[in-house]
């Protein structure tokens, strides 16, 4: 092409026809020949850059704020209840006003009591209940009204189950007990353990109940063998988050099984349907208190607590991998 | 059969022997009058005899109920609802339909392997067992299970790792294992529902090939959309086709008969054209 540019002689039709083909010629070699480069630039004065980045940061910025909170918890609960945090909080009682030191041995038991007699009754009923929900007659009326009902009960405000359980056992056993404190959280945990396993189960992979009928199980072969076993992750899981809700309820346990300075076994007899210390309404009492050892023990109980929930949480959660779904 | 091992699980079918000769060896008698879903009809007359110690394939465009019709021969369209069903399938005689017979049974009679390979999630010696622990099976558990990863062909690949899950194989060898978790019982005919649709050629030859192994034990039924696979290894061959005369889908049976005859010198315009692949 230079050749051309340098011959000697060219009329003004054939330099512009030259001209015209060494455009075409150098447009089929760069097919980018016209774009402004420009354009492609990252530049952060274009108006579409710029809303991008202001969005990005305005983001962060919020997350952030919404952090504020749960972590400042967090920081007074370590800095507040980490100082007093010893061995001897889980072995000794809680003491009386102006008494120095103590612990909330009791209250730990009594949580993990309570707690475990709120399982015993809800875990069975909850997965038996999702199983009859995802599996045996999904779309009845009944199913339809439990699952409503459920829905319900998963916001049902925590002090309305404590005065049920009031009504409904404290007054009809002469008593506050560890037993109406478990009663009383398994009406919070129920419908959480039947919606989960409802959906757990309803989550296996329908070629594997066809697979199960297709081999001659039967329906309740089917349930016991393939759907709970494949289930059992996510279940297992939805058990966990419900057990972590109910050991920081407070509201229930006060009308139920109110608080106890003592343990609940005396001389070799363990009791159930006496007053029985839990770690929330300890919380509850000592923070009110205007003495500096039971507020300082209270602020300890509320770590320890926190610290017991978190780990159920984790726990839950790891298995919540192991479901499978596809 | 092979050497039943398993105890019958029930004696509702007790192997009777038909009076008529010539149809002696036919083990399922398959006659579909009118098939719903709901309101919808999806099959009528098909009427498939099912020789034992055969591979009878069903051939078809989509949706012509061959799937459908399948399922009917051991009761897995029970689970749809709004299915009903006018016609009968005897097997070795008897209607299964019959109110008298326990749907339950009869699949432990005739088994079935699915379209997508669908492995229980738990080991693979446990998916084998299945079958022998829905029975109660007192016997020998591990021999079985080794005899019937055997049969499908599937030993020597997982012979070394018995207790790892059976979703962590390849598909070719989850079907496989689904086919081996199907034969541990000692069925007398499996149904197979598209089994090498979602496999690749490898792993679909390697089945083809087991099925001409298995079908010295075993009666197949086989739906399959790959009617190069139906000719490699079906003695008989049914071609469905839709009708949509009447407004609706309804599939029915075109024609039936030797799978060569069948690809080499179709009766009916319909087989000849759907052969020829002016449609599918």
């Amino acid at each position: 092409m230079s050749d051309d540019n340098k011959a000697p002689i060219f009329s003004a039709a054939q330099e512009a026809e030259a001209r015209l083909h060494q455009a075409e010629d150098a447009a089929a070699k760069d097919p980018f020949a016209g774009i402004d480069f420009g354009e492609l630039e990252l530049s952060i004065y274009r108006p579409r850059t710029m809303f991008s980045i202001i969005l990005s940061f305005g983001v962060t910025v919020v997350t952030l704020l919404a952090l504020i909170p749960l972590f400042a918890v967090l920081w007074m609960l370590i800095w507040r209840g980490g100082q007093k945090l010893s061995v001897v909080l889980f072995t000794q009682l809680p003491p009386a006003p102006l008494e120095q030191g103590g612990g909330f041995g009791n209250a730990i038991i009594g949580t993990l009591i309570m707690v475990g007699i709120a399982a015993v009754i809800t875990v069975p009923l909850g997965i038996l209940t999702g199983v009859y929900l995802a599996q045996a007659h999904s779309d009845s009326k009944l199913a339809g009204a439990v699952r409503f009902s459920a829905k319900v009960l998963t916001g049902f405000p925590s002090i309305l189950a404590g005065v049920f359980a009031y009504g409904a056992i404290v007054l009809a056993t002469g008593g506050y007990s560890a037993i109406a404190g478990g009663s009383a959280l398994s009406i919070l945990m129920l419908p959480t353990i039947i919606l989960t396993a409802e959906s757990a189960i309803a989550m296996v992979p329908a070629r594997m109940k066809e697979a199960s009928i297709g081999m001659g199980a039967t329906g309740a072969q089917t349930v016991w063998m393939v759907l709970l076993p494949t289930a059992m992750p996510g279940i297992f899981t939805g058990v966990m988050l419900a057990i972590a809700r109910a050991a920081g309820e407070t509201a229930p346990l006060l009308f139920t099984a109110l608080f106890s300075n003592y343990w609940l076994s005396s001389g070799g007899h363990f009791n159930l349907m006496q007053p029985t210390a839990s770690l929330a309404v300890l919380i509850y009492n000592f923070s009110g208190m205007p003495f500096k050892n039971q507020v300082e023990l209270a602020w300890a109980a509320a770590l320890v607590l926190v610290v017991l929930v978190l780990i159920t949480n984790l726990i839950g959660q790891s298995f919540s991998k192991g479901q499978v779904t596809q | 059969m092979a050497t039943g091992m398993v105890p019958n699980p029930s004696p509702n079918v007790p192997p009777t022997k038909l009076p008529n000769k010539a149809t002696d060896d036919v083990i399922m008698d398959c006659d579909i009058k009118e098939l719903y879903y709901g309101t919808f009809k999806a099959v009528r007359d098909t009427k498939i005899p099912i020789k034992k110690n055969a591979i009878t394939a069903f051939i078809g465009p989509s949706g012509c109920g061959k799937s459908t019709v399948l399922r009917c021969l051991n009761r897995m369209n029970d689970l749809v609802r709004g299915f009903r069903f006018n016609g009968h399938v005897r097997y070795r005689g008897k209607d299964i339909y019959d109110p008298a017979i326990d749907p339950v049974a009869v699949r432990r009679y005739i088994g079935m392997v699915f379209q997508q390979p669908n492995p229980f999630a738990t080991s693979i010696f446990n998916n084998v067992a299945f079958g022998l622990r829905i029975n109660n099976f007192k016997g020998n558990k591990t021999e079985k299970v080794v005899q019937a990863l055997k049969r499908a062909a599937l030993w020597d690949e997982v012979k070394d790792k018995l207790h790892n899950s059976g979703l962590s194989l390849s598909g070719g060898q989850q079907q496989r294992l689904c086919i081996a978790r199907a034969v541990a019982t000692d069925p007398e005919v499996l149904l197979m529902d598209e089994p090498c649709s979602a496999l690749d050629p490898i792993a679909t030859r390697r089945i083809e090939e087991l099925m001409l192994e298995l079908k010295e034990r075993y009666t197949i039924a086989i739906v399959t959309h790959n009617l190069q696979q139906a000719q490699r290894v079906a003695d008989k061959t049914g071609f469905l086709y839709v009708d949509t005369s009447q407004g609706g889908r309804t599939g029915y049976l075109v024609e039936f008969g030797d799978s060569k005859e069948m690809f080499e010198n179709p009766k009916e315009k319909h087989t000849r054209e759907y052969i020829r692949g002016e449609f599918s």
